[in-house]
Order: structure tokens, then C-alpha cells, then sequence
């Protein structure tokens, strides 16, 4: 890094940019503190308080414009500052930051407005705002904080939202273990984010934005290395990449506004935030830009794979996200201008799977929370603005021209093959198959839902629209779809060069013209594709397949690993432990107890028993005194 | 006003209080219990004036009080505050009146006499203040030791389910703790030449081979009491069977003896034998981290649970208190703070579901945030706190021991750090199995388990609730009462210095 990163104290009305985040608090705050005497009003003042920040964050954007340096800092009070540490309560707000302030309280507003329609019968509704405001408070936290300790706290804040939401209907047993799950996932990043802030306050004495990115470059390799990788674990568990992937789909259990607006439009893209945001960092190790691209790659790949065997609605829109996530790493992860690519993507990826998540919600609200595709079918006749609606969404994620996703999706395919040497070919060609797998399953998606004979289950007769509360949103949503990745790419590119800086151009290894035409083929492809096998329904039960589907199925087994590896031993070594601290550690103490006060007739009783267990906790004890002391050693060595 | 004796005030007042509240006949519970209320608001009352007359960066030890006892033996009632024992005083300020008020019907239960049970509660905060407030070596070492006695029969007499076995067990681990402190004790007095003044003490010489006996022996006492592992076994069992008021102010504040302990006495008393056990002192914390939260994940009973928790935590402490740095070592007293509204929070919260439910086994509940949805919100609260969520008090405390300890030894900070997702686990799944599924049909007929929050049981709650959110944001106010007490420690006594970052480009060009 050449130039220096500096930040200018924010005066006027960016003084009171605090405000985003105080609102929805405050907000989330009387909701929940008011009980049932705010059950009539609440989700309108959970809406209003989205609605203007929305309006704030539009007024705190122009005034951003008319600055020179475009970045402002405002530090709040000494958050923690103990010796050499000191930690801001502190806000940015810079180009990066404005484009997510505007995608959280746009989409976000739109997508509130929808839930009080989509909540309207649910007895919880007054509370599920108040998740819903504190979700808002925190995500704007997490991306507006000026140091790596308060991206943490919004990080973790959002963490807790997601949790609280996806097991918002916490009596069904398989919603709270979900929320769970996503809760220690993420926590096994957060640990991992965690250390990489230790190691920036080790190595250069501060966690704030601008020492960190200023004095990244004097950090020797290795450390740049171990802070990358330990970011980009936070951020793969956040995003639901490769390794920690296996939450996102079962966070499908929260009400669909949540898994709208939560786990696709913004919290889950805060993994490509933090990287983009750390791109100082990234941009200094080729190796670790490579591995971020191949994560990028691979969960590209298994998102589109896994998302063609599942038969439930929801679950295809989740793994989709996975997938098109994948595709904003494997941007982050090549740099240089694709930094901004990935975040273009991001922004447009916002607009059009909030705007399918939510038409999902529309027909899980007509077909009595229906979610199962194969008993869905020729809907478009009854529900007109969620089929025209979602059909735009579809148009956009395939990358049809003249759609979002076009004009999105497209340059991270060919900045994936312009990278310098022969890996062009491998990351280009898994993103150029990324588009066509795509094409396959959202087509599959939306025929079986829309088209095709009915395969209603019988209580079904009239599978109604929904209110306008919720078409409205749709609609709007739908255009964002058409538009928002057409009007955003450049300038969007340009006003984010202050913080991604200047790409380097290289010439992808195929032409831009060969590319776009292989992309779109293989789109038109996919889709015809699945038209043609689809068009006339499907089986109303999973049918017998190949070896792929299975695995697809079921996840490449990655959820099966997962409980081989890490969850039967863990329970294992848990049960093994209690039982030796019960009749090893204690038993043993009470023998020597009973031997001094002279008990044999109690001692001999004890002793029979548990010898082995004796033996087996002082080994046991030993083994890992000796363990943790090597560990201590070595790490007073180096 | 920093010339009124507030050490030696507010550690009889509460004793006069208790000697009131016993003497009343068992027919006045009511009575017993509305004056130990307004004695503990009283004795709170008067400690926040203290922490007004306490200058924060000032001398490091103030209001020192000393009054001639034993002449003979050169003991004296000598009192005196650093800011580690003036948050630990606030906190037990804080936690007794609304323990008061939590066990507001407990010992009704036990057919024991009521006045009784409260007076023990005020003579436990007489002793709990004095050991926090002695600055002579054998002051402390009698409170150290009398403070036994008060939850001895608070477990004993007021406690549920093996109650007699556990309090025992608590006895005697506790006293042979203290027999090795006594040894130790006398040891000092003979080669600090006849003195028990803490002051004085920090300025002897000692060989290298007393001063790792005497080390030990204080050290010993300590591990037991904190507890670190392998001396925990005891704490379950007492958390288990105290009354669930006790038992927060047993892992609240009597373990933090413990910690404490160390920071005054071993670590400035003995700073080379500090310094040479200190990997060994590490080890131990870390496994008791990993090890306790295991355990934690794989109990049934929730008071016993929530002990497993507190050992867990514990090894925080420790890791915090023998890594030598400023960050570490103001963490670690913040830690003990924090853990003391914690799971004083979650103790008390647990206390109400048991109390309800008349049974602590966590198979006896399920889907209880239908039937109670306030208390299972507290309860879900407490337990964000205690895996150190940001925003509550606890993260700010376990940041600044794990980034303190990082920039000493690497992988100790890593492996703790592995801890706070175990935290995760042992939290998230008691709350599931508690609160959250469909509904037990057992629970449903309890009567007592239709009951939500009552306005006593509110009031209890709502200061923890928001101090804990207040000091998670806004932590300055207790750190800066800390951190010189800590610097003082690490840079006089231990002679050690923060490593300067490694790189460090930054900060020079800051200044």
C-alpha cells in the first residue's frame, strides 16, 4: 500500500451518523421491554424506525458525495483502553459503508414492511420486530464500526439476531436445534476472527482500521498469512462457505422475512464485507488470495449441486445463496478491481433474493406453508404478481441479459479468467459452469412452482395472492431486479474506488466477447434443460438415483462428516468425562478421605469398584497436565 | 470524607446487623427479613460513597485504617483498599441485598428458622467485606477462615439434596486449604521479621527456596478455594446443594477469595516463586477451561452446571492473573467482577426456575418459555453474559485476558479461546433443553410453573440486567479503577513490562 489511509473527523450532518444504529436499538428496546401493551403498534414502529433510517442513510450518502476525501470517522467514546490498548467505540462511514447502510435499510425496509403482512396472524409478532430492529442495529454496527473490535461486536450482534430469529418458533424442536447450530458455527469463525484481532494488536499495537491497513505492509509474510486465513475462517462461518457451510440451509426454519432478509440479502454477505473491507491485507499475499478463491469456487459448485437435488422451496433459495456467495469470494478473492465486482454482485444478489425469498413467502402464504416444489405447480394462474415477480428474480440470479445478474455475474466470470498463469482456466471454468448449473436449478425451481400441471395436496383449493402489504414490497423488489445491476456496475465501481482502489487490468486468457457468449449459452442451456425435464411436473416422491443425486441429497455427506467427526466424539468425551470427574478425580479424594478417617469397611467398598476408574482419571489428569504444560512451554519459547 | 473508617464500618455493620436479625424469635421471618433488606441497602449505601472517596489513580492503598490488636505478635486490625478489593467490595455490596431479596421465601422451605437464615447471609457479607478489605496477612487469614462458617450452615441447614455431604465436603476441602495458608502464614511472619503488614512484607527479602514454600502454600489455598483443577470437585456438589441465593454469593464472590488471594498476596509477596510457577499455575487454569466446559456441556442438573461453568470461567482468571501483562491482569480482576453479576444473574435465575419447579434435573423442564416466557428470557439473558456475548459486560473482560495473554504465549491464548465456543455450547443447550422444544406435560401441571416474574423477582433482576449491558458498553468507569492496581502489581512488585508490538510501526508514528 502506497498511499496512506486516513480518515477525516466527521463534522455537520455526518456527526450524527450514530443515529443509524441508536434508532433500531432504541427501537428493538421498547419493543421488547414494552411486553403485550405494545402488541397492537409494535410492528409498525419496528417498520418506522427502518423506514428512517433508510431516510438518513440516503441524506448521510448525498453529504458523503459533496466530501473530497469521502471517509469520515466519528469516535464515539474510549470503548476499551487498558495500557497500550485502545479501542474506539468508533464509526466509519466511507463509500464501502454507505453501500451497505443503503442495502440494509433499503431492502431491509421493504422487507419489514412485508413481514407485517407475512406476521400478521403470528401471536409473536410485536417480538419478532424487535429481533428484527436489533437485527437491523447490529448488522449496521458490523459494517459502520471504525476498528476490528467493534466489527466484532456487531458481528457477534448480528449472531445472536440470527439465532434469536431462526428459532423465533422455538416450541418445533428442529428450529431451536438450527438456531443452534448456526450459533456455534459461526462461533467456531468468530473464534477464528478473534485471534486474527490479537494478532494485529501483537504485531502492530492497535485494532483500529487505519493503523492496521497502514502498518500491514511492514508485517512479515507469515503473519500476514495467519491474520488472512483466520479473517477469512470468520468470514467463511458467517457466509455459509466451505468448511462451515452446513448452517445456512437449515437456518430455513425461521419465518421467511428472516431468512429474506438475514440469511440473503446482508448478514450473510458480511464475510464479503470483512474481506473487502480487509482488502489491504488480502491484496498482499498471492497465496492467500488464492485460497479465498478457491473457496470460493468450490462452494460455488456445491451450492449449485446440492441446490439441484432438494425438492423444498426454501432450501433451494438457501443453498443458491450459498452458491452466489461463492461467486462474491471468488470476486474478493481475486482482488484488484474484482473487489468491487464482488460487491456490485453483493448489492444486485440483495435486491433479487430478497425478492425471491419473499415470493417464496408469498406462496408458502397461499398453500398453507407448503414448502415441498413437488406439490406446488401452475401457480402462475392464481398468484400473478409473485409469478411476474419471481420471475424477474430468476431472470436475474440465470444472468439473463437484461437482468441484474447479467451485467453482476458476468465480470467476476471474466476476471476469473484473467488471473496470470493456467489456474485462469480452472477458476474461470468453475465459474463459468457455476452459471450454467445455475441456469438448470432455478429453472427447475421456478417451472415446478409456477408451471406445469398442479400437484396440490387436497386441502388446496384456492391458492390466493397475498395482501398488498406484501406485493408491494414484490414489486418493487422485482424491479430492483431488472434494474439495480445494469444502473449500479459503473458507478457503483467508481465511488468504491476510494477504499478497493484501482484494479490492474489483465486480458482474461479468452476473449470478453468468447466468454459472454459461452456463459449465456451455457445459461440458455440449463434452462432449456430443466424446462424440458420439468414442464410437466415430477414425481411426488423422491425417486431412486445415481450416485451424485444421492450425495447431492444429502449434502456431499459434508453433514455426515461433520457428525462423525466432531459431534459423536464430542459427545463421547464428554460423557467419558463426567463420568471420570464423578468416580475418578472426586471418588479418589473421598477414598483418601475415608482411608484417613478410618472408614475401610467404606473405603474397601469404593476401592472395588472404581480402581480402573482411578487409574484411568490419574492418567487421564496426568496426560493432560503434562499436555497443557508442553503448551504453556512452547509458548514462552517462541 | 475519605478520613471517615470506611473499610472497618462496612465490615462490622453488617455483623451488628446480623447480631439483630438472630436474636428476633422464629415466629418474625418477616421482620428478619425487611431489616437484613434495609441493613444490606444501608451497607450499599455507604460503600458507593466509598467508591466516591476513592481516587481512582491515586495512592495504591487508601483508606487504610489500623488499630492495634495483638501488639505481642505485631497483629493488627489493619484495613485497607487497592482498586482490585474496592470493585470487589462494590460487587459484594451490590449482590448481597438483592440475594436478600431473591431468597425472600427459601428458607421458609427448610423448616429452620428464618431470622437465622438471614443473619448467616449478613454475617457471610461481614466476613466476605473483611477478607476483601484486610491489608494485615493474618487479618485476612482469620476472615479467610471464619467465612467458612456462615456458608458451612447456609449449605448445611438451608441447602436441598445432599446437603449435609455436600457442606461437609466444602469444610473440609476449604480448611485444608487453610492449613496450608496457616503454615504458610507463620513461615512469613518468621522471615518477614515478626510482622503481619501486608505494606511491609512487599519489601523483604526471601531465599528462593522459602519463598517457593510459602508460595505454595498460599497458592494451595488458593487453587482450592477459586477452584482451579484438580481441586474442583467440591463445587459442584455445593453449588449443586446450596440454596440458590448462597450459591451465587459461593461462586459470586467467596471463590473470587481465591483469585484475589493470589493478586495480593502470592504474586507481590512472592513475585520471583510467581514467576517460576507461573507456567505450572497457567497449565492448570487452561486444562480447568477446557475440561470444566466439557463437563458443563454434559450435566443434567442445572446448579451444578452452572458451577462447571464458573470453573471454566475461573481458568480464565487464572490465565489472566499469571500471564503478566497489564491487558491480562486487569481482565482477569474485571473477569471476577463481571462472573460475579454473571452468574450471580444465572444462579438466581436458576434459583426461580428450581424454585418453581422443585427440581434442578434439566430433564424435569422443557419448552418452559411457554409457561414462563419472561424468566426464560432472563434466564437466556444470564446466559449470553456468561459466554461472554459483546455488549455484555464479560466480553470485555475475557477480550482483555485473551488479547493480554497473546501477546506473551500464543498458544494458550488460542487454546482459551477455543473456550468461548465450548461456552456456546454448554449455553445454547441448556437453554434448548430448558426452555425452547414442545412443552414437558410434567411441567404443564405444576402449578407454581405458571407463574411468571413477580415484582420481587424483577426488581432482583433488572439492576444485574443492567449493569451488565451498561458496563459491556461502557467499561471505562471499572477499568480505570483497576488497571494502576493491576500496573502496580505487574511493573513494582513483578518487575515485568507489556512486550511492545512486534512490528509497531503504528504506534510510534501516532505519537
Amino acid at each position: 500500500m502506497e498511499h496512506s489511509v486516513e480518515y477525516a473527523h466527521a463534522t455537520g450532518l455526518l456527526g450524527s451518523v450514530w443515529l443509524l444504529v441508536a434508532i433500531p436499538l432504541v427501537s428493538a428496546a421498547i419493543l421488547l421491554l414494552l411486553g403485550r401493551r405494545a402488541d397492537r403498534w409494535g410492528h409498525w414502529l419496528g417498520v418506522a424506525s427502518v423506514g428512517a433510517i433508510f431516510v438518513l442513510g440516503l441524506s448521510y450518502f448525498f453529504s458523503l458525495r459533496g466530501l473530497e476525501n469521502r471517509s469520515v470517522e466519528l469516535s464515539l467514546w474510549d470503548f476499551i483502553a487498558v495500557g497500550d490498548l485502545h479501542v474506539d467505540f468508533g464509526l466509519l462511514f466511507d463509500p464501502l459503508a454507505a453501500v451497505f447502510v443503503l442495502l440494509i435499510t433499503g431492502v431491509g425496509f421493504l422487507i419489514h414492511l412485508y413481514a407485517v403482512g407475512y406476521m400478521s396472524h403470528d401471536a409473536g409478532r410485536r417480538k419478532f420486530f424487535g429481533f428484527f430492529n436489533l437485527f437491523v442495529a447490529a448488522m449496521l454496527l458490523l459494517v459502520l464500526g471504525n476498528n476490528y473490535v467493534m466489527l466484532y461486536v456487531g458481528w457477534e450482534g448480528v449472531g445472536l439476531a440470527s439465532y434469536l430469529l431462526i428459532s423465533f418458533w422455538q416450541d418445533r424442536p428442529s428450529a431451536a436445534t438450527a438456531g443452534k447450530k448456526a450459533f456455534l458455527m459461526n462461533r467456531v469463525g468468530d473464534a477464528g476472527l478473534a485471534i486474527a484481532i490479537f494478532i494485529m494488536f501483537a504485531t502492530l499495537g492497535s485494532t483500529q482500521f487505519a493503523d492496521v491497513f497502514n502498518g500491514a505492509g511492514a508485517l512479515q509474510s507469515g503473519t500476514v498469512l495467519a491474520i488472512g486465513l483466520l479473517l477469512l475462517l470468520g468470514a467463511a462461518g458467517k457466509s455459509g462457505q466451505f468448511p462451515l457451510q452446513a448452517w445456512l440451509p437449515d437456518a430455513m426454519e425461521g419465518p421467511t422475512p428472516v431468512s429474506a432478509l438475514i440469511h440473503a440479502a446482508t448478514m450473510v454477505t458480511a464475510g464479503v464485507y470483512l474481506i473487502a473491507r480487509s482488502n489491504p491485507i488480502f491484496s498482499l499475499d498471492p497465496t492467500l488470495q488464492t485460497v479465498v478463491v478457491s473457496v470460493g469456487a468450490l462452494t460455488l459448485l456445491m451450492g449449485c449441486i446440492i441446490g439441484a437435488a432438494k425438492d423444498d422451496i426454501k432450501r433451494v433459495l438457501a443453498w443458491s445463496t450459498v452458491s452466489q456467495i461463492g461467486y462474491m469470494f471468488l470476486g474478493v478473492g481475486l482482488g484488484g478491481g474484482a473487489y468491487a465486482l464482488a460487491i456490485i454482485h453483493l448489492l444486485a444478489h440483495g435486491f433479487f433474493k430478497a425478492n425471491m425469498f419473499l415470493g417464496a413467502g408469498s406462496v408458502m402464504h397461499g398453500m398453507q406453508d407448503q414448502v415441498d416444489i413437488r406439490r406446488f405447480g401452475g401457480l402462475a394462474k392464481y398468484m400473478k404478481i409473485t409469478w411476474i415477480t419471481f420471475g424477474l428474480g430468476w431472470l436475474a440470479i440465470i444472468g439473463m441479459w437484461p437482468f441484474s445478474g447479467f451485467f453482476t455475474k458476468e465480470p467476476i466470470i471474466v476476471e476469473a479468467f484473467a488471473r496470470g498463469d493456467w489456474t485462469a482456466w480452472l477458476y474461470g471454468g468453475a465459474a463459468l459452469l457455476g452459471a450454467g448449473l445455475t441456469a438448470f436449478y432455478m429453472t427447475r425451481l421456478f417451472v415446478l412452482t409456477f408451471h406445469g400441471p398442479k400437484r396440490w395436496t387436497e386441502d388446496i383449493a384456492h391458492p390466493h395472492e397475498s395482501p398488498l402489504i406484501m406485493t408491494v414490497p414484490l414489486i418493487l423488489l422485482g424491479l430492483g431486479s431488472v434494474v439495480a445491476g445494469g444502473l449500479m456496475a459503473t458507478p457503483v465501481a467508481s465511488w468504491l474506488t476510494p477504499v478497493l482502489g484501482h484494479g490492474e487490468h489483465h486480458e482474461p486468457v479468452l476473449s470478453h466477447t468468447v466468454i459472454t457468449v459461452l456463459s449465456l449459452g451455457l445459461t440458455v442451456l440449463g434452462a432449456g434443460l430443466a424446462w424440458l425435464l420439468f414442464r410437466n411436473g415430477t414425481a411426488l416422491v423422491e425417486q431412486p438415483a445415481g450416485p451424485v443425486v444421492r450425495a447431492a441429497r444429502r449434502n456431499l455427506y459434508t453433514d455426515a462428516f461433520n457428525e462423525a467427526v466432531f459431534e459423536k466424539p464430542g459427545i463421547f468425551l464428554t460423557r467419558a468425562l463426567v463420568f471420570l470427574d464423578n468416580r475418578g478425580i472426586d471418588g479418589l479424594v473421598n477414598a483418601l478421605a475415608a482411608a484417613v478417617g478410618g472408614g475401610s469397611g467404606r473405603l474397601r467398598r469404593l476401592q472395588t469398584g472404581f480402581v480402573r476408574s482411578y487409574a484411568m482419571s490419574i492418567l487421564t489428569g496426568a496426560v493432560l497436565v503434562v499436555a497443557a504444560f508442553l503448551a504453556v512451554q512452547l509458548g514462552w519459547l517462541a | 470524607m475519605s478520613d471517615f473508617p470506611f473499610l472497618s464500618v462496612l465490615t462490622v455493620a453488617p455483623l451488628v446487623g446480623a447480631l439483630v436479625v438472630v436474636f428476633l424469635p422464629a415466629s418474625r421471618g418477616e421482620l428478619a427479613k425487611r431489616i437484613a433488606l434495609g441493613w444490606s441497602l444501608a451497607v450499599l449505601v455507604l460503600s458507593v460513597f466509598m467508591w466516591i472517596a476513592f481516587e481512582a489513580g491515586g495512592d495504591r492503598l487508601q483508606l487504610r485504617e489500623s488499630y492495634s490488636w495483638i501488639p505481642r505478635w505485631g497483629v493488627n486490625f489493619t484495613f485497607a483498599a487497592d482498586g482490585i478489593a474496592l470493585v470487589m467490595l462494590m460487587l459484594i455490596a451490590l449482590l448481597v441485598p438483592l440475594v436478600i431479596l431473591a431468597s425472600w421465601h427459601d428458607a421458609e422451605k427448610s423448616k429452620r428458622s428464618v431470622p437465622v437464615y438471614f443473619a448467616l447471609l449478613l454475617f457471610l457479607e461481614c466476613t466476605m467485606i473483611g477478607v476483601f478489605a484486610a491489608a494485615d496477612v493474618f487479618l485476612f487469614y482469620v476472615f479467610f477462615e471464619v467465612m467458612l462458617v456462615p456458608m458451612y450452615f447456609l449449605i448445611g441447614s438451608y441447602g436441598g439434596h445432599q446437603r449435609q455431604y455436600a457442606a461437609v465436603k466444602f469444610f473440609l476441602y476449604s480448611l485444608v486449604g487453610g492449613l496450608f495458608m496457616l503454615a504458610a502464614v507463620i513461615g512469613l511472619w518468621v522471615v518477614g521479621g515478626k510482622t503481619f503488614d501486608w505494606q511491609a512484607l512487599t519489601q523483604i527479602d526471601i531465599s528462593t527456596g522459602t519463598e517457593r514454600w510459602l508460595f505454595l502454600g498460599f497458592f494451595l489455598a488458593f487453587a482450592i478455594k477459586a477452584p482451579f483443577f484438580p481441586f474442583h470437585t467440591w463445587l459442584p456438589d455445593a453449588g449443586g446443594a446450596a440454596p440458590a441465593g448462597a450459591a451465587a454469593l459461593l461462586v459470586g464472590v467467596l471463590d473470587k477469595v481465591g483469585t484475589f488471594g493470589i493478586l495480593r498476596y502470592c504474586l507481590p509477596l512472592f513475585p520471583e516463586a510467581s514467576k517460576w510457577f507461573a507456567p505450572y499455575a497457567i497449565a492448570l487454569a487452561l486444562i480447568g477451561i477446557i475440561y470444566a466446559a466439557l463437563l458443563a456441556v454434559g450435566q443434567n442438573d442445572l446448579k451444578r452446571l452452572v458451577s462447571y461453568t464458573s470453573i471454566a470461567h475461573f481458568g480464565f482468571i487464572g490465565i489472566g492473573l499469571f500471564a503478566f501483562t497489564t491487558q491480562a491482569g486487569t481482565g482477569a480482576v474485571l473477569y471476577m467482577v463481571n462472573h460475579g453479576l454473571a452468574t450471580g444473574l444465572l444462579f438466581l435465575v436458576v434459583g426461580m426456575l428450581v424454585a418453581r419447579r422443585g427440581s434442578a434435573l434439566i430433564t424435569d423442564f422443557g419448552g418452559a418459555g411457554k409457561l414462563v416466557p419472561l424468566l426464560a428470557g432472563v434466564l437466556f439473558f444470564a446466559g449470553l453474559a456468561s459466554l461472554a456475548l459483546p455488549g455484555t459486560a464479560p466480553f470485555i473482560s475475557e477480550f482483555l485476558v485473551l488479547i493480554g495473554t497473546y501477546t506473551v504465549n500464543k498458544p494458550v491464548a488460542i487454546i482459551a479461546t477455543a473456550g468461548i465456543i465450548l461456552a456456546a455450547a454448554y449455553v445454547l443447550w441448556m437453554v434448548q433443553r430448558t426452555t425452547q422444544g414442545t412443552l414437558n406435560p410434567a411441567l404443564s401441571g405444576v402449578e407454581a410453573m405458571r407463574k411468571d416474574l413477580s415484582v420481587r423477582e424483577k426488581v432482583v433482576v433488572a439492576p444485574l440486567i443492567a449493569l451488565l449491558l451498561l458496563l459491556g458498553f461502557y467499561p471505562k468507569p471499572v477499568t480505570d479503577v483497576i488497571n494502576p492496581a493491576v500496573q502496580a502489581t505487574m511493573e513494582q512488585d513483578l518487575g515485568k513490562q507489556d512486550p511492545a508490538p512486534t512490528v509497531g510501526t503504528v504506534q510510534e508514528a501516532h505519537r
